[in-house]
């Protein structure tokens, strides 16, 4: 399982990372293998708002669709569009060219409450049991 | 014979296991005297006694085989070849569910498949799901995807006011507590081209519409891309042997009434709701997808397809949980287009189209009555009459067991005293002729 170190992590098997004043999401390696081929990928609109947990968009494999969650609060300020005819890079980078929105978070507070990349990989492996 | 079959200690043995002492007890909450009410029902017949009753009871009915019949309005009277029932009543197809199992049931995932497949390149669309119950349903499920496609955020709804007055009603029904605003529909003289705007999810027009009247919709199509609303075409299948496809007019969901192909009258039911799109809304619309594809063996096969959308899997968040399909139905459309194959179907629109044009013509020519010419139309046309629709109707009934039009002063105040007839290759042209005559009779 690969982790993005400056990454921070959700139990719904988000990431989130700050980019200058904003906070850039996607979906963790795990979450890509376990979904494996990812075929659609629904995501919200620029200027919608959010809640920390709110489910944002649909993120859909040949084995099953789930909802994606805000890993915190705040504005859409971009969405990836290359997702719409490319969904196969959440697989191939979803640290990288798959991530799914950047957020103008409406409290920079809430980021610290996620998980650290050793808490995330603790969590992974109990969740695996 | 006994037609419960449960037996005494069945019930005591049930009634024990929830706990209740008697079957008196079960429902004490329903008040006494609607418990056992006297039903006051006649004696009991036997098998031979019960069929001579309702038979004789049938007989007082005119059937459309006996009487001649020019009432359509969403319901038409074409011919059903026999080959339809032939193969719809084979065992193997007869038992109509959605088939789960594809390693049971390819001949029926085999005659969906090739139904989409038809209805497709009749509308002219990109995807067909495997149907709905009725038209006026197939066009609310199409509602509810324009809504989708614009994740809820587009809340109002244009309807044209001449989309069939039923589907109008079903439309508003499916869609309570969506909070959706549907306009469109308030006077005759509304144009829903002006109503489009950034809010509007979709707008919605019949083709030809409730009068029979067809026209060119591009300029709406263009209208409703502008404002980025869907433009949803409610149509008749058999027109389009001979129209344009919806299409043409850059349509994203084409629905309609299935019944004119293959299907009888029936009474009113069982119908067909057809529901086609563009690719690019796959995943928004309602309804099972039967797609084709290779088994382990590299051999073709049929399964259902993208079930991600509905309830298999995003179950409560799916756009629509509407999975049940006309089955039988849809089979019986799929046998009626392929035995007619696209000259036949061509065939039998032009045959609607000139028998209709030759009776509006005839009557035209009685005085008292105009037909209503404003735009072509195909096998319905609006006409004024010298009196109440109801008296002429009457009239024809009575006189010449002649199911007349529909009066169309019901739905729109502004055709008061105005019949909305149909025409099809059905009618020969002496029921025309004999229609003509029998409403001469009404000013003379």
């Amino acid at each position: 399982m690969k982790l993005d170190p400056e990454a921070r992590y959700t139990e719904s098997h988000e990431w989130a990372r700050w980019d200058d004043e904003e906070i850039v999401c996607g979906v963790t390696d795990h979450a890509q293998e376990t979904l494996s081929d990812v075929v659609y990928v629904e995501l919200p609109m620029v200027g919608d708002v959010f809640d920390a947990a709110d489910p944002y968009g649909i993120v859909e494999s040949v084995k099953a669709a789930s909802d994606l969650y805000a890993p915190v609060g705040g504005e859409v300020i971009a969405v990836n569009e290359e997702l719409e005819t490319a969904p196969e890079l959440v697989n191939q980078d979803p640290y990288g060219d798959g991530w799914m929105i950047r957020l103008e978070p409406s409290d920079p507070d809430e980021f610290a409450d996620l998980m650290d990349g050793d808490e995330y990989q603790a969590f992974v492996e109990e969740e695996e049991g | 014979m006994p037609y419960i079959p449960h037996s005494d200690a069945d019930r005591k043995a049930m009634l024990q296991t929830i706990g209740v002492p008697s079957l008196e007890a079960l429902f004490e909450d329903i008040p006494a005297s609607a418990r056992f009410p006297d039903l006051d029902l006649p004696a009991p017949l036997s098998e031979m006694g019960v069929r001579w009753e309702l038979e004789s009871l049938a007989e007082a009915n005119l059937t459309t085989a006996e009487g001649s019949c020019f009432l359509g309005a969403g319901a038409y009277r074409h011919f059903v070849p026999a080959v339809v029932d032939a193969v719809i009543s084979r065992g193997e197809f007869f038992s109509a569910y959605t088939p789960y199992q594809p390693e049971v049931s390819q001949g029926t995932l085999q005659a969906i498949f090739e139904y989409q497949t038809m209805i497709c390149e009749l509308t002219g669309m990109d995807v067909s799901n495997a149907s709905h119950y009725d038209g006026a349903t197939s066009t609310a499920e199409a509602v509810i995807t324009a809504v989708n496609v614009h994740r809820m955020r587009r809340k109002k709804v244009v309807v044209s006011p001449f989309l069939h007055p039923e589907y109008r009603n079903v439309v508003r029904t499916y869609t309570q507590g969506m909070d959706l605003t549907i306009v469109g529909d308030e006077a005759a003289s509304t144009d829903p081209t002006e109503l489009l705007d950034k809010d509007t999810a979709c707008v919605i027009v019949q083709y030809p519409d409730f009068l029979g009247r067809f026209e060119d919709l591009t300029d709406l199509g263009q209208a409703a891309q502008d404002v980025g609303a869907l433009l949803i075409v409610a149509t008749d299948p058999i027109a389009l042997g001979l129209l344009k496809p919806p299409s043409a007019f850059g349509a994203d969901i084409v629905t309609g009434e299935g019944q004119g192909l293959g299907i009888g009258l029936n009474f009113g039911g069982p119908y067909l709701g057809f529901f086609a799109a563009k690719k690019k809304h796959v995943r928004k619309i309602a309804g099972r997808l039967v797609g084709q594809t290779s088994d382990a063996e590299g051999e073709r096969g049929f399964v259902l397809t993208l079930s991600t959308r509905e309830q298999h899997i995003r179950r409560e968040r799916a756009t629509s949980n509407i999975c049940t399909n006309q089955g039988l139905m849809a089979l019986a459309a799929a046998v009626y287009m392929a035995a007619l194959g696209k000259c036949g179907l061509r065939q039998v629109a032009e045959l609607c189209y000139h028998k209709a044009h030759y009776a509006a013509d005839e009557i035209d020519k009685l005085d008292g009555f105009s037909v209503l010419r404003d735009k072509p139309f195909f096998k319905e046309f609006a006409v004024r009459c010298p009196a109440p629709v109801a008296e002429i109707n009457d009239h024809l009934l009575r006189k010449r067991a002649i199911m007349g039009g529909y009066d169309l002063g019901e739905t729109y105040p502004e055709y008061k005293d105005h019949m909305l007839l149909c025409v099809t290759e059905m009618n020969p042209r002496q029921e025309i002729d004999r229609l003509v005559r029998t409403l001469k009779e009404v000013t003379s």
